[in-house]
């Protein structure tokens, strides 16, 4: 426990301390942003056994939500954050409510319906401006931070991921992550028990849609815009692969998986660039335009043979050698 | 000129048949994902890239080999059943004993794999394809203006959904195809070769999908995203309806089809959308689908 904590600690410091190392703010705030969308996407996935197909509704509705808020209405920071939280807590009750009726494979085509509707909301309601976005979105301040420079912002955004993240791993430590968990296993067992499972997975399912609507939030803010590509079915399959590539129901899986996949998106046009100087082969030039065939590739790889993603994977090589 | 409520009655039809034709692939499509579903209990993620597949396997072969339309009518279904099958044989079969779940999460990937590859041949712009002559003009009903090629798609649809309802509900082959859906241990033990049966049941499902592709190629234009968006609209089709029943896919997709195309005329913002709210409205009053049962 406390050597977990000293892990941690560490982590916390190293992050903090990265831009000073030399790494781009913007890019780190990117990846903590989906650690923390995939964190939450987890939280429902690997510890409940709900697999929603539709988290990027709660994504881009939360960065327009926040973004609108600030930009139009004049909301403070906090309050333009705090307001796309709860816009997101509130599409999770309502997709949530609707799709716990069904379960298994209606689950998901039910939430991937629902995230599809919001898509068209978005793209033809006003305050969206449709396939342009919101651009411009002011960052103001935060307790006295001018939020426009990017390393007052990494600090933001550094503690908003900690906190996310603390309430990611306080809610799988306690007794109602627990009977998430009973209910991911045997679910017909854990009604038996008398636990009222439809209402912890709802809440299960609100829970996530919040924690992924900061994700989106804070997101907006990084970026200063809110795009239609946040809430696109191809985003709820990008968060699917970074819990999956990470390691389900692990804590720090996620976050690793968030990471190679940003990584990824950024550098694979480089990579073949490399690769097509070493082979010769032509074709490589274009993999950088192509990355949803690197995504698929990489998706049918740990569907087919890396189902603990690499987290799952060291963790149950360490747990088989002590046995 | 005759008017229903205020729209002209002309205009009211023309949308009625486009909805109708719309309707006919989400006939065929959930047609097939429900075959699939009945026998490999997966969702077949990857069925709109196959319908995508098929329409440029038509799209290819006329642009490359000169082969008409109606060879490839018959070969495009043909060559993606067989791309179906071996999918089936070397990545799918190896899930069967895990939670449902990852065939999903398998065919995604392939959707996405299939779809980049055609995005990076033939960018995200649409191929058009020439209606085929026999099909092409419309004739004057009188009441409406007809264009032949749509009404094709329709009657070819509903004559192939229907072989497929007759199939698998009133022959023998249809009788182990659901045996094998209810009990698949006791079907193998009577000298059935289940694993065959669905890999070939796999096959006819995504040929069905390849089959309205190649409908869809001189309506819609062909390109790699065709198949993206209307698979998820199938989904909700699929989740209305209930995989329950054959016939019920196929009443669903009509049905739904034809309430799109009303929504074009009457409120065209929600045309989108129309299909998912029904689908809301389903959940809240029958869970289970209008043709389903609650297991």
């Amino acid at each position: 426990m406390s050597r977990q904590f000293i892990g941690y600690l560490l982590f916390a410091i190293f992050l903090a301390l990265l831009p000073a190392l030399g790494a781009y703010p913007i890019f780190v705030m990117k990846v903590m942003c989906y650690a923390l969308f995939a964190c939450a996407f987890n939280l429902l996935l690997g510890y409940t056994g709900l697999l929603s197909f539709g988290h990027a509704a709660f994504l881009g509705g939360a960065a327009y939500a926040t973004g609108h808020s600030l930009a139009v209405w004049g909301f403070s920071t906090l309050g333009g954050l705090l307001f796309g939280t709860a816009v997101a807590a509130l599409m999770g009750l309502v997709m949530g409510g609707l799709a716990i009726r069904r379960s298994g494979i209606y689950f998901a085509m039910i939430t991937l319906a629902m995230a599809q509707m919001a898509f068209f909301f978005f793209l033809q309601a006003p305050f969206t401006h449709g396939e342009d976005g919101l651009q411009g979105i002011p960052r103001g301040s935060l307790f006295g931070l001018d939020l426009s420079r990017d390393i007052n912002l990494y600090y933001v955004v550094l503690a908003i991921f900690i906190i996310g993240y603390f309430i990611c791993w306080r809610t799988i430590n306690s007794p109602f992550g627990q009977v998430l968990k009973a209910i991911r296993e045997n679910e017909p067992r854990a009604v038996s028990l008398g636990y009222n499972v439809d209402s912890f997975k709802l809440l299960a399912f609100v829970l996530s849609a919040a924690l992924a609507g900061l994700a989106g939030a804070t997101k907006s803010l990084v970026f200063v815009s809110a795009t239609l590509s946040d809430a696109t079915w191809q985003m709820s399959g990008m968060v699917i692969l970074m819990t999956l590539i990470g390691g389900l129901g692990t804590f720090t899986g996620p976050v690793l998986g968030a990471f190679i996949i940003v990584m990824l998106e950024n550098k694979v046009g480089e990579f073949g660039r490399t690769l097509s100087q070493l082979t010769g082969v032509q074709w490589f030039q274009v993999l950088g335009e192509s990355v949803t065939i690197v995504i698929g590739l990489i998706f049918i790889i740990c569907v087919m043979a890396f189902r603990r993603g690499i987290v799952g994977e060291i963790g149950y090589r360490l747990r088989g050698r002590k046995a | 000129m005759t008017a229903l409520f205020g729209i002209p009655i002309q205009a009211l039809l023309g949308q009625l048949l486009l909805g109708l034709v719309n309707g006919s692939f989400y006939a065929v499509l959930s047609l097939g994902l429900a075959v699939i579903f009945g026998l490999l209990n997966i969702i077949n993620f990857a069925h709109g890239a196959l319908y995508m597949l098929g329409a440029f396997i038509a799209w290819i072969g006329l642009q490359y080999f000169g082969l008409n339309y109606w060879i490839m009518l018959l070969l495009a279904p043909l060559c993606v059943g067989l791309f179906g099958i071996v999918i089936e044989r070397l990545l799918i079969r190896h899930l069967y004993k895990l939670d449902h779940l990852y065939g999903l999460l398998l065919t995604f990937g392939i959707t996405l794999l299939i779809e980049g590859l055609f995005r990076s041949m033939y960018g995200v712009s649409g191929q058009p394809y020439a209606t085929p002559a026999a099909l092409q003009g419309g004739v004057n009903l009188g009441f409406m203006y007809l264009p032949i090629y749509r009404a094709w798609v329709v009657v070819a649809s509903i004559v192939v959904c229907l072989i497929t309802w007759f199939v698998i509900e009133k022959t023998r082959l249809g009788a182990l195809l659901r045996a094998g859906t209810e009990n698949p241990k006791l079907v193998e033990a009577f000298g059935v070769n289940v694993p065959l049966v669905v890999t070939l049941t796999y096959g006819f499902g995504v040929a069905l999908a390849g089959f309205a592709g190649v409908l869809a190629a001189p309506i819609m234009q062909v390109s790699p995203l065709m198949g993206s968006n209307l698979i998820i609209v199938v989904f909700a089709v699929v989740v209305i309806g209930g995989m329950g029943s054959i016939m019920g896919s196929i009443v669903t997709g009509l049905g739904l089809g034809v309430i799109e195309g009303l929504t074009k005329v009457f409120w065209p913002e929600a045309s989108n959308t129309v299909v998912f709210i029904i689908m809301v409205i389903v959940l809240l009053l029958r869970p289970a689908g209008l043709f389903g049962k609650e297991k």
